[in-house]
């Protein structure tokens, strides 16, 4: 996902940040999961923007999706390649002022990135865990998450906010803890995974598993399933652009050369880019992470686990105000998705508002700077920042 | 009491006098949310709103409003019965392709109804036709026949007998001569099917 991020253009940024890490839930007190397995200690990596108010308010929480991490914004050091993967959001000025809210972005469990995931010491073999991971769901990353923001003194987000597997953790947050939320922001994400959503991961999962490296998760500290993930990431990667985007970056052209090579080297310009990025998301990601955390998103279904099968009783357990936002190409989580949202959320009363965004960009448009999503973001925020203070 | 927000459009500001401060207010196409974003500063309404161009939608949520994107008609289905106090559709009926369903609609959602459209009896009109020969053409009225978004033709006396018929009541009715964005205008008490260019209607169950 961080692909598209580059440094913003007129130098705005939150500056350096710096990764904190939080562990709780030690045993015996360790964490129960839904599935009714036991993890602990569980550590959250997570990263905080901006200051936080004496009474804490003007608090907000971002969730990163998929293959994100916890550093949304900024730089861990001056020379870095790129800043987080959401810097055209969040930063001074930008769609979520750090000038005007305190910023908390965790990464997942599950995930590899700092928190607790398959990659992680089990404590039990001082190895990794591998598969011995139990398996997470959207609802337990949630669960961790609230532990962070409890050990903030943070009483009531002010908004949450994420996309894609991030915005399945605004859905959920909404509903499990739903004192603690007065607005959320769930963008380009759905109620539940439809069966063309589960079959790419399904997929995805498959590639990793199929290769010899991945050995049933145990590849720690030998060769990594590298080919396995890249394909993953790049049938993954598929699934986030569009048509009209794939026909507008590359089209038909070919890599470096004028004609077919008559072999099986990557001709087409969109063969390249999927090797390059399928390449370099092995040297950031754990495969075992990957299947985890799909595993997670296809799991999830608001309606069957807070509503009884129903999403409006699901939706009405919630007390935020709700800004749903879809984007035209996507096809992963299309816009019926997302009114199906609306709908549960109109029908169980809550105050909602919904933008269908025009862009050619596919699912990954809510990661690519654009005026619309940075505008509609900020009055949003203004407006439940003033009520949440009358 | 002459702030920029008493300064919406006339017809605006006479639904405005019918609302109660402090109600909850459903606008269907709301535009760019000016009627909402006055009953807020000056009536204190908890508003939403729908709006089916996603410009004008994104205007109202920059602007902090509750609004959603989407079509009308279908959109107010999903709201539970009684949701709000007043459900207005101002300027929008002549559009609407199901008007009855989305009157029983608007008066399921909410205990009052404001439906406000431009009059095609008005004088203008009838003597366009009859002089010209040619569909009416006006400032009320501003789409040649091929281009027009107004598939409805409806007057003062047709509006009334519509709403007996759907077996709703006019609480409320006011006839008004004014341009489409003006923000004076007068009432017309006097035959008001043949002078008025706009009809405004407050209307309830039976």
């Amino acid at each position: 996902m961080s692909e598209y991020i580059e440094h913003d253009r007129e130098r705005v940024s939150v500056g350096i940040v710096a990764k904190k890490q939080f562990t709780f839930a030690a045993p015996p007190n360790a964490m129960e999961l839904e599935s009714g397995a036991r993890l602990g200690p569980v550590t959250i990596a997570y990263e905080t923007y901006g200051s936080l108010a004496p009474d804490r308010s003007h608090a907000g929480l971002v969730l990163h999706a998929l293959a994100g991490d916890s550093r949304v914004a900024g730089y861990y050091a001056p020379a870095d390649e790129k800043p987080g993967w959401w810097d055209c959001m969040v930063g001074p000025g930008k769609g979520i002022d750090t000038d005007r809210y305190f910023v908390v972005c965790a990464n997942i469990i599950g995930s590899c990135m700092g928190s607790t995931g398959p990659s992680s010491a089990n404590p039990a073999t001082g190895r990794a865990y591998g598969l011995d991971f139990p398996v997470v769901t959207i609802g337990d990353m949630v669960a961790a998450q609230k532990a962070l923001i409890d050990h903030l003194g943070i009483v009531k987000l002010l908004c949450v906010v994420g996309g894609s597997i991030g915005g399945m953790q605004v859905l959920e947050w909404s509903v499990r803890y739903p004192e603690m939320v007065f607005s959320a922001i769930p963008l380009a994400t759905t109620m539940r995974h439809s069966a063309l959503a589960i079959a790419f991961n399904e997929v995805a999962r498959q590639a990793i598993m199929a290769d010899p490296h991945w050995d049933h998760g145990n590849y720690y500290g030998g060769e990594k399933p590298g080919l396995g993930l890249a394909v993953a990431r790049m049938i993954a990667h598929i699934t986030y652009l569009s048509d009209e985007s794939m026909r507008l970056k590359f089209g038909r052209r070919l890599q470096d050369k004028h004609d077919f090579s008559f072999n099986f080297d990557a001709d087409f310009q969109v063969e390249s880019y999927l090797r390059y990025q399928g390449t370099k998301f092995v040297e950031r990601f754990d495969a075992n992470s990957f299947l985890y955390i799909t595993k997670a998103a296809d799991y999830f279904d608001l309606g069957k686990q807070h509503g009884d099968g129903s999403a409006v009783k699901a939706c009405s357990k919630a007390q935020a105000k709700f800004l749903v936002i879809s984007f035209t190409s996507d096809w992963l989580y299309p816009t019926y998705q997302a009114r199906n949202i609306v709908k549960a959320l109109k029908k169980s009363g809550r105050d909602v508002s919904f933008c269908e965004i025009e862009a050619e960009w596919g699912h990954d448009a809510f990661l690519i700077p654009g005026e619309r999503l940075k505008t509609l973001i900020h009055g949003f925020l203004e407006r439940v920042h003033d009520e949440f203070a009358a | 009491m002459n702030s920029p927000h008493d300064l919406i459009r006339y017809d605006l500001q006479l639904i405005a006098s019918w609302i109660e401060p402090g109600s909850r207010v459903l606008d269907l196409g709301c535009g760019e949310g000016d009627l909402l974003q006055h009953l807020i500063a000056r009536k204190g309404v908890t508003g939403a709103g729908i709006e089916h161009n996603e410009e004008k939608v994104a205007r109202c949520i920059e602007k902090g409003l509750s609004v959603l994107q989407g079509d009308i008609s279908q959109e107010v289905l999903d709201y539970p019965d009684n949701a709000f106090d007043y459900v207005i559709l101002s300027q929008t009926l002549q559009q609407v392709y199901e008007p009855a369903a989305l009157i029983r609609s608007m008066l399921r959602i909410g205990h009052k109804g404001i439906v406000s459209f431009p009059n095609f009896s008005h004088w203008g009109i009838r003597l366009q036709v009859i002089f010209t020969g040619y569909a009416p053409f006006s400032r009320q009225l501003p789409y040649p026949w091929y281009e027009t978004p107004n598939i409805r033709v409806i007057t003062l006396k047709d509006f009334r007998k519509f709403v007996h018929e759907v077996g709703m009541r006019v609480l409320a009715e006011v006839a008004i001569d004014t341009h489409s964005q003006d923000r004076y205008g007068r009432i017309i008490a006097f035959l008001p099917n043949l002078r008025a260019t706009y009809g405004i209607y407050l209307i309830g169950k039976q």
